[in-house]
């Protein structure tokens, strides 16, 4: 193999040639490092170490304060999917995402046409529809609480003066998960409009003149002919997006419900905080992150492939 | 005609958004509402929008002196502030390297940021949780903040945007002797203006309104950033008085809502641009 003896000699002799500058790169190597050494460090020590210890956690039955730890296997996952309870939390979130998404994909691709319509007042509208992404989750929560009070919640009180019956909206079984789906898409709907808005304006306007003169003499019309085709990336996009925010619901659940009535909306990530920190079941809240990891790394590298997508597009 | 039907459309669409509008804005009316009533005032049986007399002085006393609310605040500000400079003095330099240095390693370096990118926070919160109670550090700044000291989101927010900046001008300060020290914060940063703001607000919306982590991480009131400390008031309140409640989390949100209103472009752009990591 004369290549491969031929090969040392030659690295060799380039070695002499360079000292000079292999220190220089050796110093910028260190450099490199020194910078990035930080960061790298806590990359590791506060996400992937930890993420790659849920999968040996999730196979124990270890109970946080016990010292007596055994192996169980898949003893944990056997015990989330055989008990319909826990299988209830991921039904629930999956619900959820399917419910958010949906409402909330259609009613902010409908307001951002709405505003990009206008002649004027867009920032104004924009701002309102976006309010509830920057408010406080939890304080909102509060308040949807006292809206949706069966006594002295103006919801109740509104339908009372019309006539009709209210509800408990909160701790009645067939309500409970209808009303967390209108709540998180009131939080979700400002920001996909946000990301429709920029996709609406990438679009250029001689498209709907020419459409308008091919016939398409309708908003209604111009909207299927010339918006939707142009707008598909950007909807995949805010679809995926949207699911992968809807699958981490935690906060609405955790302020109104605590998964009352009877776990009839608890979701995955609730349920991971109730078994690990409120009976502190490592083993087992460890197996239910894995769940929660494993599908949200479906969503996520879905994500990614149409995020490449919109590149390219 | 055409001109006419225009008109009749831009009418149909003001009235659509403005019905989507009241109910968007339903929550805040209520609230702002509410926080102005005494607890007779809201079991009355119609709804009043202001009431007569007013008693927001007693709510707002009540929530600024009953409950340490100025203490929530006060927390949320250091954890928010603390996460924040960490996170930007961790991830400036690194994002650096691996957009302006070449040296072996840098594809690694980078595939550890990219597999930090994928994993949520959430993920790693009982091994996190098990080595902060294991150390007695819960219910301290640190457990708060330690968690995340380093954004993989920033650094490859940060590495986009240093790629953009000219070589020649690193290179121009590497002839002048300046140290790559010197030019990260030198001649980078003030280049970096624009993504610092973006990831910053993006960093303080997210951490300033996080419920899950001090939830995990928090033992007493003292310690409790805003949200939580909604909570505690909450619980406390139970059956008290809803206008001091709703007086506080008028408290709480006011500082997001007022910076979003005055910097409104800056917020969406921070919000949307780092939105890809949900």
């Amino acid at each position: 193999m004369p290549l491969g003896e031929e090969y040392p000699e030659t690295r060799e002799g380039n070695d002499v040639r360079l000292t000079g500058m292999l220190s220089f790169e050796k110093r910028r190597e260190r450099v490199a490092w020194l910078f990035a050494g930080p960061a790298t460090l806590l990359l590791i020590a506060t996400l992937i170490l930890p993420s790659l210890t849920i999968f040996i956690f999730a196979l124990t039955d270890w109970q946080f304060g016990q010292s007596a730890v055994r192996f169980v296997g898949l003893a944990n996952f056997v015990e989330y999917f055989s008990d319909p309870q826990s299988r209830q939390t991921l039904i629930n979130t999956l619900v959820y995402v399917a419910v958010t998404v949906t409402g909330s994909v259609v009613l902010s691709l409908s307001v951002a046409v709405l505003i990009e319509s206008l002649p004027f007042g867009r920032t104004f509208f924009r701002a309102v529809y976006f309010l509830p992404v920057v408010s406080t989750f939890v304080a909102m929560a509060t308040v949807w609480e006292l809206i949706l009070h069966p006594t002295m919640g103006l919801l109740n009180i509104s339908l009372r003066f019309v006539g009709l019956a209210g509800y408990d909206w909160l701790h009645d079984r067939s309500t409970v998960m209808p009303t967390l789906c209108l709540i998180g898409i009131w939080e979700m709907l400002g920001f996909n409009m946000v990301l429709f808005l920029a996709g609406l304006k990438a679009i250029p306007r001689d498209y709907y003149e020419a459409a308008e003169i091919d016939g398409a003499s309708s908003a209604w019309s111009r909207f299927w002919t010339v918006t939707w085709p142009l707008l598909g990336p950007t909807t995949l996009f805010v679809v995926v997006i949207s699911a992968i925010r809807a699958f981490r619901v935690f906060e609405s659940v955790a302020v109104l419900t605590r998964g009352d009535p009877g776990g009839a909306s608890d979701v995955l990530l609730y349920s991971i905080y109730k078994e690990g920190f409120g009976f502190l079941r490592i083993g087992y809240a460890s197996a239910i992150t894995v769940i929660f990891l494993l599908t949200l790394l479906v969503l996520t590298l879905v994500q990614v492939r149409f995020a490449d997508k919109k590149v390219h597009y | 005609m055409a001109a006419r039907r225009r008109q009749l459309a831009h009418l149909r669409s003001f009235t659509i958004l403005t019905l989507g509008a009241v109910i968007m804005l339903a929550p805040y009316v209520v609230m702002l509402s509410t926080s102005l009533k005494s607890q007779e005032q809201l079991f009355a049986a119609t709804f009043q929008l202001i009431p007569s007399p007013l008693h927001w002085k007693e709510n707002f006393s009540r929530a600024l002196l009953e409950v340490p609310l100025g203490r929530f605040m006060l927390n949320g500000v250091v954890v928010c502030a603390g996460i924040l400079v960490v996170q930007v003095l961790t991830a400036v330099p690194c994002a650096y390297v691996l957009a302006k240095i070449d040296f072996r390693g840098r594809e690694t370096l980078f595939a550890i940021v990219l597999a930090a990118l994928l994993i949520p926070h959430q993920v790693t919160a009982i091994p996190v949780y098990v080595v902060l109670a294991s150390g007695n550090l819960l219910d301290t700044f640190l457990a708060l903040i330690a968690p995340f000291s380093t954004s993989a989101f920033a650094i490859f927010l940060f590495r986009q945007f240093f790629r953009g900046i000219p070589d020649d001008l690193v290179n121009a300060a590497r002839v002048d002797g300046m140290s790559e020290w010197t030019i990260v914060w030198r001649v980078i940063m003030p280049l970096a203006y624009p993504a610092i703001t973006a990831f910053s607000i993006f960093s303080i919306v997210a951490h300033w309104n996080d419920l899950f982590w001090p939830m995990v991480v928090v033992t007493t009131p003292e310690m409790s950033t805003p949200p939580l400390g909604v909570l505690f008031f909450r619980d406390q309140e139970s059956g008290g008085s809803q206008g001091a409640l709703m007086a506080g989390t008028v408290i709480i949100t006011a500082p997001l809502i007022l910076a979003f209103l005055f910097a409104q472009k800056k917020f969406i752009d921070g919000l949307t641009m780092t939105g890809l990591k949900g």
